[in-house]
């Protein structure tokens, strides 16, 4: 039978490679430039995906992405690439490896699941920033909006500025690094992980607690924000999980009796 | 889904009408159903009415062109016996039409008695608002409305994806706040307390036209202003009032607001120079009318922003 839709759901199921970069020979190999504007966002995917895979180079420039959605997901592998410029909503997930340098802004859910390597924007960002964060560092130089690393199992999130309401909502592992203002309900239900916080605290989430800073808290602080060279504030405070609602209580005798 | 954005000329008129279809443009994916704008043109002494007179899906069976100039024969009927003169009346479809009058009285029987004509619905009246809305995205509305030459100091727009009421032009984003002339208002987002708001308005004798929770925004936020409140008190008691999720846009003749609900659910990304403020659901949006790469931020929650013109 003659499948007369795109079974993969794609809006653009017969997009080719470009194959529009120029590339140069640089100090540490190839390195590729090409220009995002004129391009749809599976164009500037497959180009990304046809330099880095079948091309092996591992320094690639994106000029003019244009705040598209969707640019540079799902990179498995070791490379380098600068987007100079601002990207939309959900840019870089799902990468395991590359080291991504953004020179603009990012939407919402930008690195969500990313599981290595290293995400620096030099800008803004939105809401959900790291979301489902398995590993690596995720570096916004400027503020971002609420719900950072909502579900966040691993790696670091650094913020230069201030971060919005619901920051590490329901965080299960990992760090988070706040080096302004947060809003409130900071790190409602988290399980485990820290989050350190240089400015002020609207409010504490559910079962999120202050908690004493430590050697070990000091030297990661210093070298997290020595490898990015962003300016420490004066002072920082740590955020943990209270462990309230690792158990049930004994206002809920239904719930405790069921899983004992 | 829902897309909205709002764009505000601080150094004087602009290619509004073109700006803002290239604002939606770049975000039907976020709501294909249909297209509304709200824009303003130059202030002027004439009263400027949009209405339509049916909808464009309705079924059209036999005499529906000769029902539509019947109606609309009534409408200048009805203007001049209410005492309106009429300067120019003319229609971009066959069922929606722009009159512009010179009129002293009160607006609120001069709509009603509009809107007491079979089918039709004033979608806006002001000194300088004009609503446009209609099916289809962006681009094929402003084509049919010929918008691209619309000059103004600001607008908003809508593209809509249809959750909690039907496809419809009186489903369709912006509204404006009968009876109250230059205010409208786009929304993305539910609201929880609708019904209760809907009946609250409805007992101080406001009237709506669709089942869309939208609607009542417009309306809530011109009463508190009729009240006396300036714009931006409104919309910070709206935060408190209004329950659910929403990021809402609203202009008034010579001002334009954002507020974000307590959540921060739905997305706007902001724009601001000396010269213009722009702001959508979506950065591609406000990079459709400028060119060149741009310092955006999102609003927090709680967030109410008003510039004035």
């Amino acid at each position: 039978m003659k499948i007369t839709y795109d079974a993969r759901g794609l809006a653009e199921p017969a997009a080719q490679a470009p194959c529009v970069a120029t590339v140069e020979p640089g100090e540490n190999g190839p390195r590729a430039v090409f220009d995002a504007a004129d391009l749809t966002t599976r164009q500037i995917n497959l180009e990304l995906r046809r330099l880095i895979y079948d091309e092996g180079i591992a320094d690639v420039t994106v000029r003019n992405p244009g705040a598209k959605h969707s640019i540079a997901v799902g990179i498995l592998a070791r490379a380098q690439i600068t987007i100079d410029g601002s990207l939309g909503y959900f840019g870089c997930g799902l990468i395991d490896g590359p080291e991504i340098h953004i020179r603009g802004r990012v939407g919402w859910s930008v690195a969500e699941n990313m599981m290595s390597g290293v995400l620096v924007v030099d800008k803004n960002a939105g809401s959900l920033t790291g979301a489902a964060l398995r590993g690596g560092d995720v570096v916004v130089r400027g503020d971002v909006g609420a719900r950072s690393g909502i579900d966040q199992k691993g790696g670091t999130i650094i913020v230069g500025g201030n971060a919005g309401m619901m920051t590490g909502f329901m965080l299960q592992r990992g760090r988070q690094v706040i080096c302004g203002n947060v809003g409130g309900g900071l790190g409602d239900s988290m399980y485990d992980g820290a989050i350190y916080v240089g400015g002020k605290v609207a409010s504490l989430g559910v079962d999120c607690v202050e908690a004493e800073l430590t050697p070990a808290d000091d030297e990661f602080l210093a070298r997290k924000l020595g490898i990015y060279a962003i300016e420490p504030p004066a002072s920082w405070r740590k955020f943990v999980c209270g462990r309230k609602l690792w158990n049930y209580d004994n206002l809920e005798p239904a719930e405790r009796k069921l899983v004992l | 889904m829902c897309g909205i954005a709002g764009i505000i000329h601080r150094d004087g008129p602009g290619g509004i009408g073109a700006e803002m279809t290239r604002m939606l443009q770049s975000m039907k994916h976020r709501g294909p159903d249909s297209s509304g704008y709200a824009l303003y043109g130059p202030p002027s002494d004439l009263l400027v009415m949009r209405i339509k007179l049916a909808d464009p899906n309705e079924a059209r069976g036999f005499g529906w062109s000769e029902r539509l100039e019947r109606h609309r024969n009534e409408i200048e009927h009805r203007l001049a016996k209410i005492g309106a003169m009429v300067d120019v009346l003319h229609g971009d479809q066959e069922y929606a039409y722009r009159v512009t009058f010179r009129y002293n009285g009160d607006l609120k029987p001069l709509a009603d008695y509009m809107e007491d004509v079979p089918g039709c619905e004033v979608l806006s009246l002001g000194h300088s608002l004009e609503i446009v809305k209609d099916l289809g995205d962006a681009q094929s509305v402003a084509d049919r409305y010929r918008l691209a030459g619309f000059t103004g100091t600001h607008a908003i727009g809508h593209v809509r994806m249809a959750t909690e009421s039907d496809v419809d032009i009186s489903g369709a984003h912006p509204y404006w706040a009968y009876p109250f002339s230059d205010i409208a208002v786009v929304h993305n987002g539910q609201l929880t307390n609708y019904h209760m708001w809907r009946r609250r308005l409805e007992r101080s004798g406001h009237r709506f036209q669709s089942e869309c929770d939208s609607e009542i925004i417009a309306v809530y936020l011109a009463q508190k202003m009729d009240g006396g409140l300036s714009l931006e008190t409104a919309m910070k008691q709206s935060l408190d009032e209004l329950d659910g999720v929403f990021t809402y846009l609203v202009v008034t003749a010579d001002s334009l607001g954002v507020a974000k609900d307590e959540m921060a659910a739905k997305p706007l990304v902001l724009y601001e120079s000396p010269e213009l403020v722009a702001l959508a659901s979506e950065e591609v949006a406000i990079r459709a009318v400028i060119g060149h790469e741009i310092d955006t931020y999102d609003p927090y929650e709680r967030e109410v922003l008003v510039w004035q013109l």
